[in-house]
């Protein structure tokens, strides 16, 4: 790693060890992670809208290779239909005009509309009740080679699964009252759901955690052992100024919590005083 | 107050604490968690592995950064393997951050395809990867549900050029290659619903092989397609991350954090049983000094 | 004609698209394709607006002098930053003016914004501001180190684009996300309590996944403890799951057949 590419990744890290500084109380690092963020992000989906959208999409198509006279000898002119409804998008911020952006919104819906009915019928719907229709694996029924209940393709887990889907769907059905038989279906329904949303939880716990780990490994693998040069292959650029680099950063969060430690004394003694 | 009463009271930037010393604390341990692979990341890689080279194989990378801990690792094995494998890739982002995330994962797993390894016995030399040869990226376009049906008819409808300019005819790998008919499986890697749309409007309408690497969040939520066989493979998070980079022999962030993870999760559980014993210890309090539940 | 027309065609579009599904004809394909092509262009638009929606309130919180509008800069510069960085690219391996380029933009830019801002002495600024302009323009046409790219996507490779959005969006971006993991440890703290049957069912099948590759239980359980967590997976979550799915793709059919038909109205919005 060269000198340029550590003052990068020191940027990046100062950006992160700021943006943590939240957990504690809102702060100024903070609000400048977040601001900036706000400002690249949407520069740079601009960009890419401009570069990966509008300009092969649209420019390129009309331009056919004499880009000064425009639009006008294009042998393509209908790609102006749609530039010219993507333009009609824009008088949304009119108060006066922006009934005319209804019409482009109309076939963005419309198209989007009629492509979902069909396929999401058959994805969603038919596909899924395929599969919970199976014919019951009866010589297998407690598993395969043996009794096993927790096979999951086994005859009993088809019956679990074709009951407990059928169950929560009836949970889901508000149009009769939940009493009787029909009641206690739905009861067995929402334990699935339970039971369903408890192993969601488990792996909910597992991303959050993950998120916290990566930054952690980006700390420590990129910047920290890079600064000290205790990588793996040690580092034939390296040099002092990574480390000085590493403790201006590192001055300033001390500095600034240093600060806060003082505040929050002071804070105390008026409050007994 | 009692004790209880403090520790139900708990400032909670005490329990950020305590869960950051943890996680510093494994970090710093030198240690190893065993990875158990479960049948769904199996299937995909056996899959992938089965491929003849030369084949293209689809990585659809719709995730922003918000997410890459989890699908980064999975991005990285998965192209690795592909690559090692000799099989082309055509990558698309559908999601908003999205090209950035390839552009960087094709930066880094070309430098780490520069070297010799060894994976499960196999050695691999090192090799120039090659765009426009061994990969084409698409790039991104707006409204992912009628990118994914304008593929199924055409790459070059609504893609025609690459994310870096070049025309997708100009791209050898490109030619007589059309639409998913010429590809040989759909990997979706995402942090996002997008994933509805790649099996709705992707495998649903176009019956090409779909996998789904997501993120833990999600997991349970495709179970469903696993099992109507509308998906062949699922890989879950981290720990599918991990699993993974255990099938391909190639230890990487995902393995690494799953060390981390698991004193993480002890510490989690802890605050659950904690958190229930003073619930509990407080209801009979209650329940003694006769008041209501 | 404001009403009525956005009616039709979703009317129409809708019955098209759906009977295309069902009955693919070369010419209804033909179409298909072209409706396809068209709606990615008039997306690319539409997400502008989201864009321009952001750099308008920015600007004005600036301009107000609103509470916190100094962080705004950085909201300004980053956005500014990255559309120079994507519409120039350097031609070689060096810099040369590039970067007093960059900053005389911004400082321009800044410039015109303290213009629109205040109240008195916008002569000053609005000289500034003619001043930093001239200096772009000149290093813009005499700087032979880098050049424009609005046609082609040179820029995309950019080392500072690339470097703008590794080492700021991505681990700012990252870390806002990674917060969530502190809250759940919270959360887990005070909220997840066995308060009666379905709490207890969520919490134990959460614990049996949560203590699923956990290699200090294997001397006790064996390998119990994956295969439960397997099998809830597999089973009970999948039947929940797939009840969900099942009912989302009803109402995802039903609304999408309320909007054709025109019984659903709220895209279009009051007016």
């Amino acid at each position: 790693m060269d000198f340029g590419t550590f003052l990068w990744t020191s940027l990046a890290a100062f950006l992160t060890l700021g943006t943590f500084s939240f957990l504690y109380k809102d702060n100024p690092f903070y609000k400048i992670a977040e601001h900036l963020v706000t400002g690249v992000a949407t520069g740079y989906f601009l960009i890419i809208l401009w570069h990966n959208g509008l300009v092969p999409n649209l420019f390129q198509r009309l331009e056919d290779g004499n880009w000064y006279l425009l639009w006008l000898d294009s042998s393509r002119p209908l790609y102006l239909i749609p530039a010219i409804l993507g333009v009609m998008m824009w008088t949304r911020f009119s108060k006066t005009w922006s009934w005319v952006s209804r019409w482009p919104m109309a076939l963005y819906i419309g198209i989007s509309a009629g492509v979902a009915v069909p396929v999401e019928m058959s994805a969603r719907v038919n596909k899924q009740l395929y599969a919970t229709m199976v014919a019951i694996d009866w010589n297998n029924f407690f598993g395969h080679g043996g009794f096993n209940l927790l096979d999951t393709t086994s005859g009993l887990s088809q019956v679990l699964i074709f009951v407990g889907a059928m169950s929560a769907l009836i949970y889901f059905f508000f149009s009769k009252a939940h009493t009787g038989v029909f009641g206690g279906v739905a009861t067995f329904g929402i334990w699935v759901l339970m039971i369903g949303f408890g192993a969601s939880f488990g792996f909910t716990v597992m991303a959050r955690i993950s998120l916290f780990i990566n930054r952690l490994q980006f700390i420590d693998d990129n910047w920290v052992q890079n600064a000290f040069n205790t990588v793996r292959e040690p580092n034939p650029n390296w040099s002092g100024w990574f480390q000085a680099v590493f403790w201006v950063i590192m001055v300033l969060f001390i500095g600034y919590a240093v600060k806060e430690f003082v505040d929050y004394r002071k804070r105390v003694r008026s409050q007994t005083a | 107050m009692n004790i209880l009463d403090k520790m139900m009271r708990l400032d909670r930037r005490w329990i950020f604490l305590f869960l950051i010393v943890v996680c510093v604390v494994a970090n710093a341990v030198e240690f190893e968690v065993p990875i158990l692979v479960n049948r769904e990341v199996q299937s995909i890689y056996d899959f992938i592995d089965s491929l003849p080279p030369d084949d293209i194989v689809l990585v659809a990378i719709d995730y922003d950064p918000n997410n890459l801990a989890e699908l980064h690792p999975m991005t990285f094995t998965i192209v690795e393997q592909c690559w090692r494998k000799k099989l082309k890739i055509i990558f698309t982002s559908l999601s908003q951050n999205g090209p950035g995330m390839t552009d960087q994962a094709i930066r880094d797993i070309t430098d780490s395809m520069a070297l010799d390894r060894t994976y499960n016995g196999v050695e691999y030399k090192g090799r120039e990867i090659v765009n426009g040869i061994d990969y084409t990226f698409l790039g991104y376009k707006p409204y992912f549900a009628l990118i994914i049906l304008g593929m199924g008819q055409n790459f070059r409808l609504q893609f025609p050029t690459d994310y870096y300019g070049t025309p997708l005819d100009s791209l050898p790998m490109m030619r007589g290659v059309n639409n998913y008919d010429d590809i040989a499986c759909v990997m979706d890697i995402s942090g996002g619903n997008i994933t509805d749309y790649w099996i709705s409007y992707g495998q649903g309408r176009f019956d090409f092989p779909l996998a789904l690497g997501l993120t833990g969040v999600m997991t349970a939520q495709y179970y469903p397609y696993l099992g109507s066989g509308q998906v062949f493979g699922i890989m879950g998070g981290l720990l599918g991350a991990a699993e993974y980079e255990e099938l391909t022999e190639n230890p990487g962030l995902a393995k690494d954090g799953m060390r981390i993870q698991l004193p993480a999760h002890i510490v989690i559980i802890l605050f659950i049983v904690l958190g229930n014993i003073g619930f509990f210890i407080d209801r009979r309090k209650r329940k003694q000094e006769g008041g209501v539940q | 004609m404001k009403r009525q027309i956005p009616l039709m065609l979703v009317l129409v579009f809708g019955m098209f698209l759906i009977f295309q599904y069902f009955i693919p004809h070369e010419t209804s394909e033909k179409a298909y394709e072209f409706l396809l092509d068209w709606i990615t262009i008039i997306g690319i638009f539409a997400m502008a607006l989201a864009i321009w929606s952001l750099f308008r309130v920015t600007v004005a919180k600036v301009r107000t002098r609103k509470e916190n509008w100094g962080y705004s800069i950085f909201t300004l510069v980053g956005l500014f930053s990255m559309m120079i960085f994507g519409w120039t690219a350097p031609n070689g391996e060096g810099w040369g003016w590039y970067f007093i380029f960059v900053l005389s933009v911004l400082m321009a830019i800044g410039m015109l914004v303290q213009t629109m801002s205040v109240k008195s002495g916008r002569g000053l600024w609005a000289g500034l501001m003619f001043v930093f302009l001239i200096i772009a323009v000149l290093i813009g046409i005499f700087d032979n180190a880098w050049s424009f790219h609005f046609m082609s996507a040179e820029p995309l490779e950019n080392p500072m684009f690339r470097s703008f959005f590794d080492f700021v969006l991505m681990p700012i971006l990252a870390t806002t996300f990674s917060l969530l993991a502190f809250f759940i440890a919270s959360a887990a703290y005070r909220a997840f309590r066995a308060r009666n049957l379905l709490a207890t069912l969520l919490l134990v099948s959460a614990l049996i996944v949560m203590l699923r590759f956990n290699p200090y239980l294997t001397p006790i359980f064996g390998d119990y403890m994956a295969r439960t967590s397997n099998w809830l997976m597999n089973v009970p979550n999948l039947a929940a799951q797939r009840a969900i799915v099942m009912g989302v793709g009803l109402g995802i059919v039903a609304t999408a057949l309320k909007v054709i038909l025109g019984i659903e109205r709220g895209y279009m919005g009051k007016g």
